[in-house]
This record gives structure tokens, C-alpha cells and sequence, in this order.
């Protein structure tokens, strides 16, 4: 399992993101905004960061280079995607996810270590962990706000496509239905505003309650999905 | 060339935190008067294009990039060179 972790200017968790990637057992493998191809990778990583300054709004500009269209074309195909903070920005101003990020509702950064539970747990990125939480993940965010029209809520819950949710009384910045994480409709790609690739080794202070998912993303690939890219 | 000037603000459904704590620090400048305040963006630019090309174009720019219709809104118009915001700059 090769795991290709996107470098845009101005990311910072992109070394983190390989490391919990070869942590949980995958290969990680770098790969840079201006290219046109994803090099073979299995799984695409959009990691944390100020993408372009966050110029415009989050993620705006990071959704128009030149790698997204593969990233896109990868996804379509049924390839995993997972999109961590600024990440998430960027797959939800990519229309890969829907809803979006707005300035949390208390206007403050928000860096501290918050619970969340994993409600689904069959997407490539959760099928490691073995019971739905709460599990403890550092968040580190000032548009983390998660917002949808009602419609779009009431369908993504109906289709099962929140996959992780803030505890009731601790919704960090004001997301809707405290929503901390949600997924495409077939499930393959994935966005959330915590950073679980912080949260892989216990020596350090995020603890590893997120190697689950790194782990799970790399063994136990089902067949049908590598054979249909 | 013409110069078009967007404004964008959220959608009015949509909380604007920075909007509310204006609207709270105003009174205590002496301005109890002011309400429903919002926060947006003024985006200016020249356009090398004219007629039904012009709002065509505007609004493909503004609808794909320079706002996310999930949370904005926009207007748009053409300016002349004293409706600029830095006109008096």
C-alpha cells in the first residue's frame, strides 16, 4: 500500500501525514501540487496547512493546481482520499465533498485536543478502528465551522455520511450538528478537521488513538477495490 | 476597459461571528444606532472584454472562484474611475 501525501505551498502537516502513513504500516510517498500524475499511489493524502496564505478563502486556490484533476479523476475511480483540516477546505471548495468551512463561531483558533466518535466505520480510512470512540485527536483550526444548508445535513445523516461527530456540549467551533468529518456518497473520500496524524505515536503528546486508522488504511485492501483502477 | 467591482458577503441564513462582534463593540463607541451588521469582501477589477461578454464573464469568475456559493453571495457592477474604494487614497 503506497500512500502519496500532496504538498502545496504552504502546507505543514504533509511530513506528519507520511510519517503516521509508514507508522500505520504503508508506504509513504511524496507528492507535489504542480504534477499531473498521483506516481501509482493507493491512497491520496491532502494535508493540514495555510495552502496558498488561505488567500480568497481556505482551500480556494489549492482546488485549481494542476495535481487536482488527477485527484479528481483518482477519486471517481474509487480511490481513497482523505482531506485532514485544511485538506478538508480544499475537497469541499473542490465540490469532492459537500458543505463547507467557515470562521469557527467563537473567532478564536482553536488548538487543543478534542474527543470525537467515528459513526462510520466501513470507509477506507475508519475500518480500523474497532468500536466507535470517543477517541481523542488534537484539532488545530480557525475555519473549522462545518457548515451545509439543512437539506444537505438532513441528507448526508440520512445516507450515513457523517463519519465523525465533536461529543454533544463539546463542539469545539460551532459545526453543524457538531460534525467534525464526512464522506463522499460512495465513501471512498473522506475530510475532517481534527489531524489524526498527529495522534499516532504515544510518546508524543497526541497520543495514538488515530494509528487505528493509518493501520487500517493500509492492510486489508479489499480486492475489488484494487482491481478497479 | 471596464472595472468591475464584486461585493461579497455569507448568505444572510449564515452566521457572520466577525459581523456580531461589531455589532456588539459599536454601541460601546457611541454608534447604539447600528444593526445587522455583515462582513464581506470588495473585489475590483479591469476586464478586457465589453457587451454580453462582460456579464458572462463576471459572472463565471465570480461563480466559480472568487465566491463559494454554498456560503456567499455577490453583486457586481461596473465602476468608473471615481467609484473606486482607493479613489480619494
Amino acid at each position: 500500500m503506497r500512500v502519496g501525501v500532496i504538498t502545496f505551498p504552504g502546507s505543514l502537516d504533509d511530513h506528519d501525514a507520511l510519517a503516521a502513513a509508514t507508522r500505520g504500516g504503508a508506504e509513504g510517498v511524496g507528492l507535489w501540487h504542480g504534477d499531473t500524475d498521483l506516481s501509482g499511489v493507493d491512497a491520496v493524502v491532502l494535508p493540514g496547512g495555510f495552502s496558498y496564505g488561505d488567500y480568497l478563502r481556505t482551500g480556494a486556490i489549492a482546488q485549481h493546481a494542476p495535481i487536482m484533476a488527477a485527484v479528481r479523476a483518482f477519486a471517481a475511480d474509487g480511490g481513497p482520499v482523505l482531506g485532514i483540516c485544511n485538506g478538508f477546505q480544499i475537497l469541499c471548495e473542490a465540490g469532492l465533498l459537500p458543505g463547507a468551512l467557515l470562521r469557527n463561531s467563537g473567532l478564536r483558533f482553536v488548538s487543543r485536543p478534542v474527543f470525537v466518535t467515528v459513526e462510520r466505520r466501513d470507509t477506507p480510512f475508519t475500518r480500523g478502528f474497532d468500536h466507535p470512540g470517543p477517541w481523542s485527536v488534537p484539532l488545530k483550526s480557525g475555519e473549522g465551522c462545518y457548515h451545509a444548508d439543512p437539506a444537505t445535513l438532513d441528507r448526508l445523516e440520512a445516507e450515513d455520511r457523517v463519519v465523525f461527530r465533536y461529543l454533544p456540549g463539546d463542539n469545539p467551533n460551532g459545526s453543524a450538528r457538531n460534525i467534525a468529518g464526512v464522506s463522499n456518497e460512495a465513501g471512498n473520500v473522506v475530510g475532517l478537521m481534527p489531524h489524526p496524524e498527529h495522534a499516532v505515536d504515544d510518546d508524543l503528546a497526541g497520543g495514538d488513538d488515530f494509528l487505528a486508522m493509518f493501520a487500517g488504511l493500509a492492510s486489508d485492501v479489499p480486492e475489488h477495490e484494487s482491481l478497479s483502477r | 476597459m471596464p472595472r468591475v467591482a464584486i461585493d461579497v458577503l455569507l448568505k444572510r441564513e449564515i452566521l457572520d461571528p466577525q459581523g456580531r462582534a461589531l455589532e456588539r463593540a459599536l454601541p460601546g463607541l457611541g454608534h447604539g444606532e447600528a444593526s445587522d451588521v455583515r462582513v464581506g469582501k470588495h473585489i475590483e477589477l479591469d476586464l478586457d472584454v465589453s457587451g454580453d461578454e462582460l456579464a458572462t464573464t463576471v459572472e463565471s469568475m465570480a461563480h466559480d472562484f472568487l465566491t463559494n456559493p454554498v456560503i456567499e453571495t455577490y453583486v457586481w457592477r461596473i465602476i468608473q474611475p471615481d467609484e473606486r474604494a482607493d479613489a480619494n487614497s
